[in-house]
Order: C-alpha cells, then sequence, then structure tokens
C-alpha cells in the first residue's frame, strides 16, 4: 500500500501542483488559501519552477496568461475577493484559448465579507465570471485527496481543450488536515505547437482573442461554443450513493457533501431510501446522470439540494430537473455551514 | 545594382491601419530594424496591450501576444520568466502603461524584470478617441478635459522616466521624441540600447518615446511633429535618466 502522509487541503493541491508539472506560479495573499502560495514559494525554487508574489490578483492571472501562452502549465490561487480581480484575466485566457489551473478556496461574501467557509461563488466560477460568452472547465474536490487529485485532471482537461480549469474549493477544505497518498510526477506533458517559444523555423504564433474584422468574432464564439458543447457530452463528473434505489436524493458538492452523505446515513437508518448525487465537475455540471434517474424512476424521486450558499447550484440542478420532480433546498452561507440536523429537519418535515 | 534600403524581414508586407502621420508605424518599423541588426527575431516575442498598437502582430513578422489594457508587463513577466532564454519586450501606450497598468509598470521595474519596454507617449489615448491620459499636458484640450487639463482635479502630466528612475533595479530609461529624422535615429539608437541591455541579462530597460497623434491632437503631421518638438518636451525632458 502506498504511503499516507497528513497534509492540509492547500498543501495537497501545492504539491499535486508541482507533481503534475507545473511551472509557473503566481499569487497574492489572501485567507483562506496563503498556506498554498507559501508552499509554492517554497516548493517551486526547490524544482527550478518559477514563482512569484504578484502585485495584484490582476497581475497574478496576466503572468499566469504569458506563462501559459509559452506553453507552460501555469497556475494561480486565491480566494473569492482576489477571484474576483481575476475575472478579467480569466476571460482573457478563455479567448485566447489559453489552458491554466486557478484554484479559489471560497470564503464569505460579498464584498470583504470574512473569512469563514463557504460556497457563494458558484454563479461565478460556472457562468463565466468574466466578460464574454465563455466558461471554464470548474472542478469541486470534497475532500483533502481529492483536492490532490483533482489538480491533475484539472491541467490535463484544460490543456486537452485549451480552456481555464478552476479548482472550486472553500476554507474548509483548504484548511484541514487528511490522510493523503501523493501521485507520482508526470512526465513527457503534451507539445503545444502554438505556443509563443519564437519563430525558428515556423510561421509566428499570435495569442489573442481580438477579432477585429467583420463576422470574425462571431465565428470565433461559434467555435467557442462547438468546443464547449463537446465538453459538455464528455466530461460530467460525478459521484453517486445508493442511486439506484433511492427515492430522495440530496444533491451537494464540495464539503456540504460530506455533511449530506452523513444525512444520507442517518435517513437510511430511518428507514428511508437515501441516495447522493455530488457533482464532480460544475461546469460542465451532471446533467445526464439527472436525466439517467428521471428517465429511469418509474417512482417518484424527489432532490434536496443543500450548500454553504442561498441556492447557486440549485439553479442548475432545477435546469436538468425541469419540473419533473420536486426539488427542495437548505442552504446558509456567511459563516453558516447547513448542519446534519437540519438538514434532516427539513427533509422529514 | 546593391540594395541599401528594404523592409526589415521582422516587419510585415502589410498597410497599417494608423492614421496619417502617427508615430506608431514608424517606432513599429524601428523596432524591426533593430531586431533584424540583433538576429534576433526568431527568438522574439512581443508582447502589445489593448491600444491603438494592439494589432501589431498584424504587421510584426514574429511571435505576439496579446494583453489586456494595462497588463503587459504581467503578461511579459509570466513569458520572460518561463523563458529566460528569449527576446520578450512589451509595446505600449500611455494610457496602458501609466494609468490601468502604473502597478504593472512599477512592480515589473521594481522587480528589475529583464524585458524591455516601447512606451509610446503621444498625451492622449489614441484608439478610444482622445481622451485624457496622465501624461496629456497642462491645458492641453482632449476629449475629456475640453476646457483644457487643469491641474486641479485633473492632476499632473505623470513622468515616467523621473518616476521610474529611484527604482534600484531599473538598468535603464531613456526617452527620445519622434519629431524630426534625428530624433527618429535617436530613438532607433535608444532601442537599440535597450534590446541590448536584456540579451546581456541587465535587466528592466524602458525607452519612452514621444510620439504624434495627429487625429486626437486635431492637427496636420507637419505640426503634430512640431509639436511634440517645442510643446511635449517641455513637459518631458529628452534625455537619459538612468
Ligand atoms: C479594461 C479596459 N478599459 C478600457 C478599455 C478601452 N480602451 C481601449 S484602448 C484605451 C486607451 C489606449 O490609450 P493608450 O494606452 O495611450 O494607447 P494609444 O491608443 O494612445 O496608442 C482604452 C481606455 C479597454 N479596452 N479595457
Ligand atoms: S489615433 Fe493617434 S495613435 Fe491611434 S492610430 Fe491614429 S494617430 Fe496613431
Amino acid at each position: 500500500m502506498s504511503k499516507k502522509i497528513l497534509m492540509t487541503g492547500n498543501e495537497a493541491i501545492g504539491e499535486a501542483a508541482v507533481r503534475a508539472g507545473c511551472d509557473f506560479y503566481a499569487g497574492y495573499p489572501i485567507t483562506p488559501q496563503n498556506e498554498l502560495t507559501a508552499y509554492m514559494a517554497k516548493r517551486m525554487p526547490e524544482e527550478n519552477r518559477v514563482f512569484v508574489q504578484a502585485e495584484s490578483e490582476l497581475a497574478a492571472i496576466s503572468m499566469v496568461m504569458g506563462a501559459s501562452a509559452s506553453g507552460r502549465r501555469a497556475m494561480t490561487s486565491s480566494s473569492s475577493p482576489g477571484i474576483s480581480l481575476k475575472q478579467e484575466g480569466i476571460s482573457y485566457l478563455a479567448g485566447a484559448q489559453l489552458p491554466c489551473l486557478i484554484v479559489n478556496i471560497m470564503r464569505g461574501g460579498p464584498g470583504l465579507g470574512n473569512i469563514v467557509p463557504a460556497q457563494s461563488d458558484y454563479f461565478q466560477a460556472t457562468r463565466g465570471g468574466g466578460h464574454g460568452d465563455y466558461h471554464c472547465i470548474v472542478l469541486a474536490p470534497c475532500s483533502v485527496q481529492e483536492a490532490h487529485n483533482l489538480v491533475f485532471s484539472g491541467f490535463a482537461l484544460s490543456d486537452k481543450y485549451r480552456a481555464p480549469a478552476i479548482i472550486l474549493g472553500d476554507g474548509m477544505l483548504g484548511q484541514m488536515m487528511e490522510p493523503l497518498v501523493v501521485h507520482s510526477k508526470k512526465k513527457n506533458l503534451s507539445t503545444k505547437p502554438w505556443a509563443l517559444t519564437g519563430c525558428k523555423g515556423r510561421r509566428p504564433n499570435i495569442v489573442k482573442s481580438f477579432y477585429m474584422q467583420e463576422g470574425g468574432l462571431e465565428e470565433f464564439n461559434k467555435a467557442l461554443q462547438k468546443k464547449y458543447a463537446r465538453i459538455k457530452e464528455k466530461e460530467q463528473r460525478f459521484e453517486g450513493i445508493h442511486l439506484d434505489d433511492s427515492e430522495i436524493i440530496l444533491v451537494a458538492y464540495g464539503t456540504q457533501a460530506r455533511i449530506a452523505r452523513v444525512v444520507v446515513e442517518a435517513l437510511r437508518k430511518k428507514g428511508k431510501k437515501a441516495g447522493l448525487l455530488r457533482p464532480v465537475t460544475l461546469w460542465p455540471f451532471p446533467a445526464d446522470a439527472f436525466e439517467e434517474l428521471l428517465k429511469k424512476k418509474r417512482k417518484k424521486v424527489r432532490f434536496f439540494v443543500t450548500e454553504m450558499s442561498y441556492g447557486q447550484m440549485l439553479e442548475d440542478v432545477r435546469l436538468a430537473v425541469n419540473g419533473r420532480a420536486a426539488v427542495d433546498f437548505y442552504g446558509r452561507a456567511g459563516g453558516g455551514i447547513p448542519t446534519e440536523e437540519e438538514i434532516l429537519r427539513r427533509i422529514l418535515q | 545594382m546593391k540594395k541599401v534600403f528594404s523592409r526589415p524581414e521582422s516587419l510585415r508586407d502589410a498597410a497599417t491601419h494608423y492614421c496619417p502621420g502617427c508615430g506608431h508605424g514608424i517606432a513599429h518599423r524601428l523596432i524591426c530594424e533593430v531586431i533584424d541588426e540583433l538576429g534576433i527575431r526568431e527568438k522574439a516575442i512581443a508582447v502589445c496591450p489593448v491600444g491603438c498598437a494592439v494589432v501589431a502582430y498584424d504587421y510584426w513578422n514574429f511571435d505576439c501576444c496579446e494583453a489586456a489594457h494595462g497588463r503587459a508587463l504581467a503578461v511579459a513577466t509570466g513569458i520572460k520568466r518561463t523563458q529566460p532564454d528569449k527576446f520578450v519586450f512589451t509595446y505600449q501606450g500611455d494610457g496602458d502603461l501609466a494609468a490601468i497598468g502604473t502597478a504593472e509598470t512599477i512592480h515589473a521595474a521594481n522587480r528589475g524584470e529583464n524585458l524591455s519596454v516601447a512606451f509610446i507617449n503621444n498625451a492622449v489615448y489614441g484608439m478610444t478617441g482622445g481622451q485624457m491620459a496622465p501624461t496629456t499636458l497642462l491645458g492641453q484640450k482632449t476629449a475629456t478635459t475640453p476646457r483644457g487639463r487643469n491641474p486641479a482635479g485633473e492632476g499632473y502630466p505623470l513622468k515616467i522616466c523621473e518616476l521610474l528612475a529611484t527604482l534600484p533595479a531599473v538598468a535603464s530609461l531613456e526617452r527620445v521624441a519622434l519629431d524630426s529624422p534625428g530624433g527618429v535615429i535617436k530613438t532607433k539608437r535608444a532601442l537599440k540600447a535597450a534590446f541590448i541591455n536584456q540579451l546581456e541579462g541587465k535587466g528592466f530597460s524602458l525607452v519612452e518615446i514621444l510620439s504624434p497623434c495627429p487625429v486626437c491632437w486635431n492637427k496636420p503631421a507637419g505640426e503634430a511633429w512640431r509639436w511634440v518638438r517645442e510643446e511635449m518636451a517641455k513637459t518631458f525632458p529628452l534625455g537619459k535618466f538612468k
């Protein structure tokens, strides 16, 4: 059996990035992800990679854009207010079809909010966040091990589709310690013929998102949408627990899914046929899983969504269910975490 | 017959979209001549942020990266840090470098990033139609200073070379002007020196180029050149600052 070590989520993400071949990291301090920036400051130079403490999140994401345009695996991390500042760069990365990994260890908002764990940036992460019709691939780990694993997936998907990927965690996941089996180092990353490496032996490459000629931007947008349709078709991921026989299905992601799992077991003990559907990709949202369930279930099934927000993923669940089953919700934000008892009470009432 | 003048290999055979008398076209060409002379076209990567010259990649025959308005030096930092063996430069307007990108400018300079900067100071925002730039002269009329720039509330022209001269990590700073054939030659010389600095690993070098924008200044081209020499250079003295 592989050796297990104890690590915080923030550190597990950092170590995964190093092992996934991340060449460049730029960040700006913000709680509750400071351990990740500090970890990269220590680890990246050890591996002869680049660490830069940027002057702002605007600069950090643009530095990542430069490193990514160079064909390197590049990453930045922040927490909610900092992620808002990164939206400019994320839109440009999406527009220039550049890969990168962005980690958001969410905290409570709006505004400065505070440093409590929250899931209030779901809309921002899954809808695009910045200007323009684009999406990032959004991955939501629920444990330290999964956070580590999803960094590899994030880089791989991002390279494959030339689109920014986001790891959406929260302060709880970032700061808690759990046993972890680290992955071995990635070698032989794919080559990127579009990268800016100097035009020796080829025609010059251009990285841009500006389309001045008439109709050019619409054509480009159509191509982007085709890419997004491909991602939606191929990359939906979720975890299901007791889905086959359940009549009440909880839907939750990240840290809140751990609480939902406890609720499911408690309901089972009471003889209720309960299950959990945990989206791992928030974009693309695993809508096909809902389709499957609704098609298969002859009997009535109902969904219960719980989030550390006032109902953001809830909208995607409702869109997926499209009126074919009841969808109830319980959420808290700003430091409140929906507890097992609160959720149980609402389900049983 | 001996050929004594031709288009640099680094310059594409394309008509530019710049207005008649605009300084951008001249600055583009000078950069290309220097890149050719130094033999670095195949390892050159330019970063062009939003501004009139955002599509410089249509005219330059080497790798180019677009950047958001103000973020050129951050993008260039990411490129140069991951590819220290390449030649990386930014080409930025005064709105870009001295207003929305001031933080990126000061911090890239302060970190001593081994980059070269061509800073086009035309005293206005060209692309958006001639609004006040941080470098607009006192009393200068623009779309957003219809009564002339008034220091009360609108501040004073920002002197980037003088400002950056205080930073220890900066290798060189020079202000030149596209105001005459002589000015063009001096501009080329300054660019070459700045580019060589990078090739020699000396760190951050910036060339501020006072450049005519006849359209937004509402002046014929010849008069615009004179205005660079007689008015702009009063506020922005030419010379080497570091
Ligand atoms: C974030 C953002 N704000 C505003 C603009 C609009 N904009 C485009 S170019 C420009 C100013 C360009 O002026 P300058 O940098 O001096 O370059 P010039 O066009 O004069 O060469 C502005 C404000 C933008 N593209 N992005
Ligand atoms: S607006 Fe000014 S800077 Fe822009 S192309 Fe025209 S003359 Fe040149």
